[in-house]
C-alpha cells in the first residue's frame, strides 16, 4: 500500500499503518488485498458476488473486526456484498467505512451491502465511516445498504459518519428485530458544495419489548442538500425514538420526512425533528467568551456533529 | 475602569436608556437593579456588546469600545453570564470551559471550577449543556463559564432569573463567594434582597434612568419598599 492508500484508511478507520488488532480485510478498487482472521472470526469470500461473509463464533469476547474499502482507480464501480455472521452471546466490535480518492474526470462509486444477522444474545457495536478526497472533477460517490437482522436479546449499536469529500451519496438502512432487541443508530453527516445525501431508515419493531434510537445530526452548507426518511413500524409493545436535528447555511437545504406506524395499542413511538440555522444565542455566548463569529460558527458545527 | 458617557437606547419609541451617564471602579461589586423594564438587561448587554446603542459612549480602561464587537471586549477582559443560560446540542460543559478559559485545561482544572460553583463536578464535566440540565444547573455552568475567565469586568444578568426558590438558596452562596470566584469588578443586575445586601454599591434604574440617591441603606429602602431596619444585617437570614 501507498501513502494514499494509507492516509484513506487512517481518514476511515482512525488508526495508523496496517496494524489492525483482531481480524481484518482490506479492499482496494475491487480487490480484496490483504486479510487477517483469528480464532474465533473466519473470513471467507463469496463465491456467487463480489464480497465476504464474516462468521463470528458464539461467546466471543470483545473482538475487533475492520473491514475498510478504498478506491483510488478513477470511473471504477464497486459494488460488494458483505455479511456477518455473529453467534450467539458474541461481543464484537466491527470498523467498516469505504474512502475513495479521485484525482481524476470519471465518477468513482462503491455500493457497499452489508447484511449484519445477530443470534440471540449478541452484542455488535458497528462503526461506519464515509470519506472523499482528490483534486478531480469525478463524482465521488458512495450508496451503503445496512440490513440488520437481531434476535432475541441481541443488540447492535451503529454509528455511521460522513464528514467530508462524498458528492452524493444514498444511504438505507433496515432493521428487523425481534423479542427484547436494542437497535441503536447514530449518524452524522456533513454537506458542502453541490453534494448531495438521502438517508432512509427502516425499522421493525416485531418482538416484545424491542427497541430503537435513531439519532441524525446533519450540517448542510453552500449549496448542498440532504433528505432525511425515517419509517419505525411497531407491531408490537416496543418503543421507537426518532430524533432528526439539521443545521442549515448558506444556501443549504433539508428535507426531513418522519414516519411512525403504530400498528399495535402497545407501540410507543416518539418521531422529533428540528431544522434551522444556528441559532443567534449560541454565537452569541461564544462570542462572548472570545470567538470570533467564525470561530463561533466552526465550534457550534464541531459540537453538534462530535 | 468602565465609564457610561450619555448612554441612549430607543426601541418602538420606547426610550429604554434615556441619557445614562455611570462609572463603574476598579475591585467594586455594583448592583444594578430596578423595576421591570426600567433598562438593566438592556445597559448589561450595552457594555458586553451584545446590543449597540443608539448614542453614547463606553469607555473601558481609557479606551473607547463603544464600536468593539462582543468578542473584541471579551478579549479586552470583559466577562457576560446570561440571563437564559444559552444550551447547546454536542457541546459538553468541559468544552465550554475550554472555550472560555481560552487555554488548554485538563478535567481536573475544569472539576475544580465546577466545584467552586456547588457542582459535584464529575456528574457535569462530560454533560451536554443541553435541555437535559436543569434552570439551576444551567445557572451554575453559565457562572462557571464566566468566573474562568478572570475578567478584570464581569456582568451577571438576573442570575436568580428562571431558577425555582429550592435552587436560588443554594445558589445564593455561590453569589455570596462570588467575590472570592471572581476576580476584579462585577455588575449585577438583580432583584434580589441578597444579592444587593454584599454589593458595595447599588444603583436603581428607574425609565431609562439612573435615580441617584445618596447610599446603598436609602437605595435598598426605595427598592423595597421596607423599613430599612429589617433588610439589613443577618437577622433574616431564613427568609
Amino acid at each position: 500500500m501507498d501513502k494514499v492508500d494509507l492516509d484513506l484508511l487512517h481518514e476511515i478507520t482512525d488508526l495508523k499503518g496496517e496494524n489492525y488488532e483482531g481480524a481484518y480485510n482490506i479492499r482496494k478498487n475491487g480487490q480484496g488485498i490483504e486479510r487477517k482472521v483469528t480464532e474465533n472470526v473466519n473470513i471467507v469470500t463469496k463465491k456467487d458476488v463480489s464480497g465476504i461473509d464474516i462468521y463470528v463464533k458464539e461467546n466471543t469476547k470483545f473482538e475487533f473486526i475492520h473491514i475498510p474499502v478504498i478506491i483510488t482507480e478513477s470511473g471504477l464501480n464497486d459494488v460488494v456484498y458483505n455479511d456477518f455472521y455473529i453467534g450467539k452471546n458474541a461481543n464484537v466490535v466491527i470498523v467498516a467505512g469505504c474512502g475513495i480518492h479521485n484525482d481524476h474526470h470519471k465518477d468513482s462509486q462503491h455500493d457497499g451491502i452489508h447484511r449484519f444477522f445477530l443470534e440471540e444474545g449478541a452484542k455488535v457495536r458497528y462503526i461506519e465511516k464515509h470519506y472523499g478526497e482528490g483534486n478531480g472533477t469525478g463524482k465521488r460517490i458512495l450508496n451503503p445498504v445496512t440490513e440488520v437482522h437481531l434476535k432475541e436479546g441481541a443488540t447492535l449499536e451503529m454509528e455511521s459518519v460522513q464528514i467530508k469529500g462524498v458528492d452524493s451519496t444514498v444511504r438505507e438502512t433496515k432493521g428487523v428485530l425481534e423479542d427484547n432487541t436494542n437497535f441503536v443508530i447514530s449518524e452524522k453527516i456533513m454537506t458542502h458544495g453541490n453534494q448531495y445525501a438521502k438517508t432512509i431508515f427502516n425499522v421493525e419493531l416485531n418482538g416484545k419489548n424491542s427497541s430503537t434510537k435513531v439519532t441524525s445530526r446533519s450540517v448542510a452548507t453552500e449549496n448542498s442538500s440532504q433528505q432525511f426518511e425515517s419509517k419505525v413500524i411497531g407491531n408490537t409493545e416496543c418503543f421507537g425514538h426518532v430524533e432528526c436535528d439539521a443545521i442549515i447555511k448558506d444556501k443549504g437545504k433539508v428535507i426531513s420526512t418522519p414516519q411512525i406506524v403504530a400498528n399495535d395499542v402497545n407501540a410507543n413511538l416518539i418521531h422529533e425533528a428540528a431544522i434551522g440555522k444556528i441559532a443567534g444565542d449560541q454565537l452569541m455566548k461564544l462570542m462572548t467568551l472570545g470567538l470570533n463569529e467564525k470561530e463561533a460558527e466552526q465550534a457550534i458545527i464541531d459540537g453538534f456533529l462530535k | 475602569m468602565l465609564e457610561i458617557k450619555d448612554v441612549c437606547y430607543e426601541r418602538d419609541n420606547k426610550k429604554i436608556l434615556n441619557h445614562i451617564d455611570l462609572n463603574i471602579d476598579t475591585d467594586k461589586f455594583v448592583a444594578i437593579t430596578g423595576p421591570n423594564g426600567s433598562g438593566k438587561s438592556t445597559l448589561a448587554k450595552i457594555i458586553m456588546g451584545i446590543e449597540k446603542p443608539d448614542s453614547g459612549k463606553i469607555i473601558f480602561e481609557g479606551e473607547d469600545i463603544t464600536n468593539l464587537s462582543a468578542d473584541e471586549r471579551a478579549k479586552k477582559g470583559i466577562a457576560f453570564a446570561f440571563q437564559q443560560p444559552v444550551k447547546f446540542k454536542g457541546i459538553t460543559v468541559y468544552d465550554l470551559l475550554k472555550i472560555s478559559s481560552g487555554k488548554k485545561i485538563t478535567k481536573n482544572d475544569a472539576c475544580s471550577i465546577l466545584s467552586n460553583v456547588g457542582l459535584c463536578a464529575k456528574e457535569y464535566v462530560d454533560r451536554e449543556v443541553n435541555g437535559s440540565l436543569s434552570g439551576g444547573e444551567l445557572k451554575r455552568i453559565e457562572i462557571a463559564t464566566v468566573a474562568v475567565r478572570n475578567s478584570k469586568l464581569t456582568i451577571f444578568d438576573e442570575p436568580e432569573a428562571g431558577i425555582d426558590l429550592w435552587s436560588f438558596q443554594s445558589l445564593i452562596k455561590v453569589f455570596e463567594d462570588m467575590r472570592k470566584i471572581v476576580k476584579g469588578s462585577t455588575i449585577v443586575i438583580s432583584h434580589q434582597e441578597r444579592i444587593l445586601n454584599i454589593a458595595d454599591e447599588i444603583i436603581l434604574l428607574k425609565n431609562g434612568k439612573v435615580d441617584k440617591s445618596e447610599n446603598k441603606e436609602e437605595l435598598l429602602g426605595k427598592v423595597l419598599d421596607k423599613p430599612i431596619c429589617c433588610k439589613l444585617g443577618g437577622e433574616k437570614k431564613n427568609g
